[in-house]
């Protein structure tokens, strides 16, 4: 149990996937103008890794990694088949964010209005491939682990957009030099959040 | 022809460049750059996925419907992905296993997608590898100066070799390792951002 708490925090705080990784830094910049519509994508993200993550640790498991598909017959245990592993997890996260979306489009058509437009956007994000790799890399031992890290992941995407679109709202009224306006001033910006977030380093539950 | 030819090639290294104008493949560029040599190896692989991605696509741009493009498009870039992963773990290994995930992250490096949308799509085959080429050479070029900025200065070598003399550190010089951190990366896009639009005033954003 401390042990799924504890990569959940540092996967919040420590391994920020912006901060530390830069991950899904394409949609973080052109996202983040608005802290309203910095929160929808932020959401989006986490519900999207919360899914696709799991999914491609079974499948990594049960059928990509070295001696995983023995659990069909014992004369497959000696196929390795991770060099497959890039094209099937971009396969099921496009998979699942086309089926994410027609899911919550026919339950929920109040949270489709919020999530709606950012969800194609997120198969094309990397944070979310991003996410898969560090988990096949990093070798979680079980369930529990890896949906910490994904929420943890999530969560961590999530407040670093939502801080940069409020800082960027403000940022309109302040005197700026011309040339360094918009893009120049949010990779500055980010810049000094991630040494902010570096206080972090080294937390250890 | 050969003038706009050379055009593909010599727009997005200034005044189109992917990273500091287009915004886009910026995930990777940042993370690979604490070091010039990774840097360098993932500035090559990235240009050949491009170009082989772009001259591909482009050979089948009329046949591709356009409602399931994205995933054609996914899954030629996936496969080159993979050759090149395969390929730097057979030659380079200690490089490759330095990039971890970044080399399969070529595949969402909107740079790619972003070319084969753009460009491709729309475009013969042979500008297309030329827009691939020009392309691939404004990433490297941005690659390359944060990582030589990053490692002269955090580390004090080039390529592994000291470059600083040992001298400097008897007088007390020290490598500023904040630099080998990431949010250096950052902030030096940020200064190469200023400097470029404070040389050239069209690209400021009002």
């Amino acid at each position: 149990m401390q042990e799924i708490l504890n990569i959940f925090v540092k996967s919040i705080f420590v391994d920020n996937m912006i901060f530390a990784f830069f991950l899904g830094m394409c949609s973080y910049l052109a996202v983040s103008k608005t802290v309203k519509t910095s929160i929808g994508l932020g959401l989006a993200v986490i519900f999207v890794l919360l899914i696709t993550v799991p999914v491609n640790y079974l499948i990594d498991n049960f059928l990509l990694k070295e001696g995983a598909l023995a659990w069909i017959s014992p004369k497959l245990a000696e196929i390795d088949l991770s060099y497959l592993s890039f094209i099937i997890f971009i396969a099921v996260i496009a998979a699942m964010v086309q089926l994410v979306e027609m899911f919550v489009e026919k339950t929920s058509p109040v949270l489709y209005a919020q999530l709606g437009i950012f969800l194609p956007l997120i198969a094309v994000n990397c944070a979310i491939l991003g996410a898969s790799l560090f988990m096949q890399e990093r070798e979680y031992a079980n369930m529990g682990e890896v949906t910490a890290f994904a929420l943890g992941s999530g969560i961590g995407w999530f407040l670093a957009i939502v801080g940069i679109a409020a800082i960027r709202e403000k940022l309109r009224y302040s005197q700026i030099p011309a040339p360094l306006k918009g893009l120049g001033i949010t990779f500055i910006i980010t810049g000094l959040m991630a040494i902010a977030f570096m206080s972090f380093l080294g937390i250890k539950l | 022809m050969a003038e706009i030819n050379f055009k593909l090639i010599k727009n997005p290294l200034s005044k189109e460049n992917p990273i500091t104008v287009q915004v886009l493949g910026i995930c990777s560029a940042l993370a690979v750059t604490a070091k010039l040599e990774p840097a360098v190896v993932m500035s090559i692989s990235v240009m050949v996925v491009i170009i082989m991605a772009n001259l591909i696509i482009s050979l089948f741009r009329k046949t591709i419907p356009s409602r399931i493009r994205i995933i054609v498009q996914l899954v030629v870039v996936s496969l080159l992905v993979i050759l090149v992963d395969q390929v730097l773990k057979a030659f380079v290994y200690d490089v490759s296993k330095q990039l971890s995930v970044f080399v399969g992250l070529i595949i969402t490096n909107c740079i790619v997608m972003g070319r084969l949308e753009a460009f491709a799509m729309s475009n013969k085959p042979f500008d297309s590898m030329l827009d691939g080429l020009g392309n691939g050479l404004g990433y490297a070029i941005i690659l390359v100066i944060v990582g030589f900025v990053r490692e002269l200065f955090g580390s004090g070598t080039l390529w592994d070799y000291p470059v600083i003399p040992q001298s400097f550190y008897d007088m007390g010089y020290q490598n500023n390792s904040l630099m080998i951190m990431p949010p250096m990366a950052l902030i030096l896009v940020g200064l190469i951002i200023w400097i470029q639009r404070s040389r050239n005033k069209d690209l400021c954003e009002d």
